[in-house]
Parts: structure tokens; C-alpha cells; sequence
């Protein structure tokens, strides 16, 4: 779970994921919050991650699944610290790994479940990164920038090695196509956020887009090395 | 108006830059970050260097009598901004790694402390 500057939800989600399921070993990276978000959530039993500053969502998310590689996890659930996923959820979400039939899971909230609707802005930028890349990984998807997935041990692993930098999700998704790993969206509710206004504003918006689409761009003309399974 | 031969060159030179960014990136060599404006770099040479009439409209709304001056003082400009940027950059790695070489140093003193500890037992 990163986390930056959560101290209000933190607490609150970790006892969700607790109550969901008390087998769960909790994770939260903190990205270099300046409020008491690891104290909190140490409190509230899991184990922080401190890192020594931030270092943005990337970078924090890679080293959740750093720390799932070395410690052999065979899957790993990833969530939002700002309580806007219900941990309730996450066995929807571990499902198709469990039966097999994904690498990687990404909760959607744009699949029926949920009544969540975005300002129209963001809506136009949803549904464009949606549309590009649906045809980049031939596959329909709904919801590219959603930050409640699960991973099985071979995503796992590729995202320890190699996990793009500044807005992550939606370049991760083209990167599990590209592998050859399979990728399957389940329909989540979307909670509205607690705390404050999402800090996105419509010139980062515009500035984000522009920076994923050329990094998804140049992502084409990248080699990337067949998974060994498929080799055998 | 720029010479045709003149807004040849230059547009070849432009797209010459564009594709070493490009290349840089697909390489790793250079992030999205920091290659915006690389890109915005080399996007307005190619409009410069195409549009011909452009650089005497900027000159003459400038008040500047000779044309090609206002590329350099556009050039110098906009190096002047990278080359702050920069600077920033710089200043944000520097923090960093002093809070890296903190962090470290008080986890080895820590390390020490503990293995001390065991071996007195």
C-alpha cells in the first residue's frame, strides 16, 4: 500500500484489510510523508516501509513489489492508502489469479459496479488513455489508471525489475501485455475520498496525458524479453 | 523570409534532434520527464525552421530589425530557463544524497550497536 501523507485513512483501511482478511501480511511504503502516516499505520499493525524521501508513486509502488519478490509472496495486492478501494473487495480482485486465469488484476471502476463519475475533463482523459490502450494490449479495458490491482508471482517479479516511473499504471499495463502475461479487469466500487479534493489539476491533466501517451509511444519500439515459461 | 535552403537545413537538423530524443528514451537513457522539453525544443526549431515567415513576424512584434537576432535571443533564452532547471534538479539530487548518506550512517552506527551488543552476551 504506498502512502503519502495519509494519517486520517491509513488507520482506518488497514483495519478494513484486517477485517477482509486476518492473514494478510500488510505492507505500507511511505513515500516520504511529512505527517504521522507511518506511525499510524505501524500502530495499526502493519509494517512500514519507510522511504528516506519521496521518491513518487513509481518508485513507491516497485518497492512494495521488491519486498514481495524477496519475501516470496505468491500474490500481491496493491492499494490506494486514501481509503477510495474497499478492502472488502480484494478477494474479487484475487480471484482470476487464484483460478489462473490473470498475471494481473485491475479493479475497474468503470464496469458497471459503483456509481463513481469523474468531472467531464477527467472523464474525456479516462476515456482516451482507456481507448489507447485497449488497442495496445488488443484488449478491451476500462480503467487504466486504477490503483487497486493484484499481481501472481511472475508480475510480481517483472515489476521488481522493471516498473515505469511517474504515473505507473496505466505504462504497467501495456508492460504485462508486452510480456506476454495476462491482464483481466473485475468491476470494484469506487469510495468517494475522505479528506480533500484529488490534487489534480486541468494543466496537469493535460501535461500527464501528454507524458503518458509518449511514453506509452516510445514503449512500442521497445524489445522486451519473452517470459522464459513460454520457452519450455 | 527565411532563405528555402536555410529552412531546409534546419528542418532536417530538428528532426535529426527529435529522433536522437526519441531514441535516448526508447533506450532508457533519458526519461519522459525530463525529454518534454527536449521534444519542445526541437518541435519549434521545426516550426521555425518550416514556417518561413514566422522568425521576421516574432522579430518585427519584438521591435528587433534584424531577424536572425531574434533567434538568439530566443536560443539564449530558452538555454537560459533549461540550464535553471537544471540547476533545481540539481539542488533536489544533492538533498537527496545527503539524506541518503545520513540514513546509511545511522543504520550502519545502528548495525554496530546491535552486533557490539550480541557479542558482549
Amino acid at each position: 500500500m504506498p502512502a503519502l501523507n495519509e494519517e486520517r485513512s491509513i488507520g482506518a483501511v488497514i483495519a478494513e484489510i484486517r477485517a477482509a482478511d486476518p492473514e494478510f501480511d500488510v505492507i505500507v511504503i511511505d513515500d516520504g510523508s511529512t505527517d504521522r502516516t507511518g506511525a499510524v499505520a505501524a500502530e495499526n499493525g502493519a509494517q512500514v516501509i519507510t522511504l528516506p524521501f519521496n521518491v513518487g508513486i513509481g518508485g513507491a509502488v516497485q518497492t512494495g513489489y521488491l519486498y514481495a519478490r524477496d519475501h516470496d509472496f505468491d500474490v500481491a495486492v496493491q492499494v490506494d492508502g486514501d481509503a477510495q478501494h474497499d478492502p472488502a473487495e480484494i478477494p474479487k480482485i484475487l480471484a482470476p489469479i487464484i483460478q489462473g486465469d490473470a498475471d494481473l488484476v485491475v479493479g475497474s471502476r468503470f464496469l458497471g459496479e459503483g456509481e463513481y463519475e469523474p468531472p467531464v475533463t477527467r472523464l474525456l482523459g479516462i476515456r482516451l488513455l482507456a481507448r489507447v490502450v485497449s488497442v495496445l494490449v488488443r484488449q478491451r479495458v476500462t480503467d487504466t489508471t486504477s490503483g487497486f490491482r493484484a499481481s501472481n508471482r511472475r508480475a510480481i517479479s517483472l515489476f521488481a525489475s522493471d516498473y515505469p516511473h511517474d504515473y505507473p499504471e496505466v505504462e504497467a499495463m501495456v508492460l504485462v501485455f508486452r510480456h506476454r502475461l495476462k491482464l483481466v479487469e473485475v468491476p470494484v466500487h469506487m469510495r468517494l475520498r475522505g479528506a480533500g479534493e484529488s490534487s489534480i489539476t486541468f494543466w496537469r491533466s493535460a501535461y500527464y496525458m501528454l507524458k503518458v501517451l509518449l511514453a506509452l509511444f516510445v514503449g512500442l519500439f521497445r524489445r522486451y524479453p519473452t517470459p522464459q515459461e513460454d520457452h519450455q | 523570409m527565411t532563405p528555402l535552403r536555410v529552412s531546409i537545413v534546419a528542418a532536417v537538423a530538428a528532426l535529426l534532434l527529435l529522433f536522437v530524443i526519441f531514441e535516448l528514451i526508447r533506450s532508457r537513457r533519458l526519461q519522459e520527464r525530463y525529454a518534454m522539453l527536449w521534444l519542445l525544443t526541437g518541435i519549434v526549431i521545426l516550426i521555425l525552421g518550416l514556417w518561413r515567415g514566422l522568425l521576421s513576424t516574432i522579430a518585427d512584434a519584438a521591435g528587433i530589425a534584424y531577424p536572425p537576432s531574434a533567434l538568439f535571443v530566443l536560443a539564449a533564452f530558452f538555454i537560459l530557463l533549461l540550464l535553471l532547471h537544471y540547476s533545481t534538479v540539481i539542488s533536489t539530487l544533492a538533498d537527496q544524497n545527503r539524506i541518503l548518506a545520513q540514513r546509511l550512517a545511522l543504520l550502519e552506527s545502528r548495525l554496530g550497536e546491535t552486533q557490539g551488543n550480541g557479542e558482549s552476551r
